[in-house]
């Protein structure tokens, strides 16, 4: 292909990306920017096998390349296709880290390469370090991060004596190395950096406690787009450092407006591995009574109310009770009562998490209403259904200054007349802080899986 | 390229990438996280770009596996967003019901 031809496409394949992301950023286009997005992934992906070639040097391994292709198509695809709504935050920490990990990959074949002919240059080295680096921390980290949203390990943060100083002495560590490869190149520089790049990725993300995870995913997510600018920069390709710069730069300011939304200082959440404390056990473990209700009382609250607020949380979304919540808000709606859902910005795992499961469920998008319009309402409610959901209604994030979600906006919901929590059991939220609220006199606890108890309920309210 | 010139394209990039997401509700910031993220798998260009370079074992092998990786991002990337955004769509029909 003719060097112009290639750079013109490959040109318009940068285009696209700053277009996709123009369009995500609107819900009217936001579908159409994705497939604008993933057309130009596809043009630059395919101009890429008709690059410009020197002359006498053919192309290489063509075939194993596209049996790479067509492997990591037959991973990813079903992955995403077969992905329970409720667990996609974990895939796209997943996909993050494979994209970081793959960067690390292509820096460190480059360096290979261009270790051939001597030292590489000074710059090519400072890139090479860079993306290494924060490609192997966001892998690493992204695989944690996984692990937690998964819960195949606490959510809680893990800290251990002198964590902070293990972290700050693997860092140190790491930027030693890094300027160790920079002097004097090898290979094996280059490895010990890798290696501990990877425990820092670990080490940075285990302190963090389960509500801060989103936002670390965002952070990952925006460092894996300055890695693949860097390695753009090494293999002399416009296309791949615009694309990873306007990742890195669009993933920022993301990054700030959650931890915004989440009422979270995005330094706290970041050094946070610095200056955490081993947490303060919370509940002293004795025990102290609630008041808990049967299917049928809840259905009489409920029947006699002027004005319900539902909550939902990810207690509701991993019972899958979307449908069963709609038909319970579709029959107080037909007898008079006035039923809206109370959407906390981070409902869910993360930030809009909830309002893709309710959509889901085709719950009529204006019964949604954002905390800021719902929360000047509560005291004019006779009842609030709280469906699986805790840390945001937790008054400890108002109260208790140095819990993990302390400063975060909650639901107001104590403001309304009676609060009905359903629960599976009393064990606390995914930050894991005790809520007082489950003790107050006007609290009704429901026990059980969160769709049986709300089947229960309906059924209890045709009958009444 | 020169420096000057990469740096040039750098720093413009920085700046429409911070302007493209400056307003956008918390609705979308799931799904434009998860866009964006699609978008870094384009590190795929790179990944074919060196394999297609790789003459030893170990450089293709790890090239190779770079090539499932960033693949794996990519496609996978864009996939999972457009179910995310699917899910959208039936606001308008909803409307319409509401309002018989």
């Amino acid at each position: 292909m003719n060097h112009n031809v290639y750079d013109v496409l490959g040109l318009a394949a940068a285009v696209c990306f700053i277009l996709a992301l123009k369009g995500l950023s609107t819900p009217k286009t936001a579908r159409r920017g994705n497939l604008i997005g993933a057309a130009g992934a596809t043009l630059a992906t395919v101009i890429v096998f008709f690059a410009p070639r020197p002359a006498g040097d053919p192309h290489h391994n063509t075939l194993l390349i596209l049996l790479a292709i067509a492997f990591g198509v037959l991973v990813g695809v079903p992955a995403a296709r077969k992905i329970q709504m409720t667990q996609m935050p974990q895939l796209v920490a997943l996909f993050n880290g494979v994209g970081g990990g793959a960067a690390a990959l292509v820096a460190t074949v480059e360096y290979l390469n261009l270790s051939k002919d001597g030292k590489p240059s000074t710059a090519n080295l400072v890139a090479t370090v860079f993306t290494v680096i924060v490609g192997c921390t966001s892998f690493s980290g992204s695989v944690i991060t996984f692990m937690k949203l998964q819960e195949l390990m606490t959510t809680r943060p893990v800290v251990f004596p002198a964590g902070r100083f293990v972290i700050a002495a693997t860092l140190v560590g790491v930027l030693g190395t890094g300027g160790w490869v920079i002097a004097s190149g090898g290979n094996t520089p280059l490895l010990v950096m890798g290696g501990l790049a990877l425990l820092f990725g670990v080490l940075f993300v285990l302190p963090v406690g389960g509500a801060d995870v989103p936002i670390v995913i965002s952070l990952l997510n925006a460092f894996t787009g300055l890695t693949v600018a860097a390695s753009g920069y090494v293999l002399q390709s416009t296309l791949l450092i615009v694309a990873g710069t306007l990742v890195g730069a669009s993933g920022t300011i993301l990054t700030r407006l959650m931890a915004a939304a989440m009422g979270r200082s995005l330094f706290g959440t970041l050094f946070g591995a610095f200056t955490a404390k081993p947490q303060e056990a919370t509940g002293t473990g004795e025990v102290r009574s609630v008041k808990s209700g049967s299917p049928d009382d809840v259905a009489i609250l409920l029947n006699y109310a002027q004005r319900v607020v539902i909550v939902p949380g990810f207690g509701l979304a991993v019972a899958q009770a979307q449908h069963t919540v709609r038909e319970l808000a579709d029959l107080l709606a037909a007898k008079g009562v006035d039923v809206a859902y109370g959407i906390h910005p981070v409902a869910g795992r993360m930030p809009g998490h909830m309002n893709v499961l309710l959509a889901e469920a085709n719950v009529p998008y204006e019964q949604l209403v954002e905390m800021d319009e719902v929360n000047p309402t509560f005291p004019q409610t006779d009842v609030v259904l709280v469906v699986g959901a805790n840390d945001v209604v937790n008054p400890a994030a108002k109260t208790t200054p140095g819990c993990p979600i302390y400063g975060m906006p909650i639901l107001d919901v104590s403001e309304a007349g009676n609060v009905i929590f359903l629960k599976r059991s009393m064990r606390p939220g995914f930050a894991g802080i005790e809520n007082e609220l489950l003790y107050d006199a006007k609290t009704t606890l429901l026990f059980g899986d969160a769709k049986d108890s709300l089947t229960k309920v309906v059924s209890a309210l045709k009958a009444l | 390229m020169t420096t000057m010139a990469i740096l040039t394209i750098f720093l413009l990039a920085i700046f429409v990438g911070f302007e493209v997401v400056s307003k956008v509700s918390t609705t979308l910031h799931t799904p434009l996280m998860s866009g964006a993220n699609a978008i870094h798998g384009i590190i795929l260009v790179g990944a074919i770009i060196v394999a297609d370079n790789a003459t030893s074992t170990l450089e293709t092998s790890l090239s190779i596996l770079a090539v499932v990786l960033a693949t794996i991002n990519m496609v996978g990337g864009f996939v999972v967003t457009d179910r995310m955004l699917e899910m959208f769509k039936g606001k308008p029909k909803a409307k319409k019901e509401v309002a018989k």
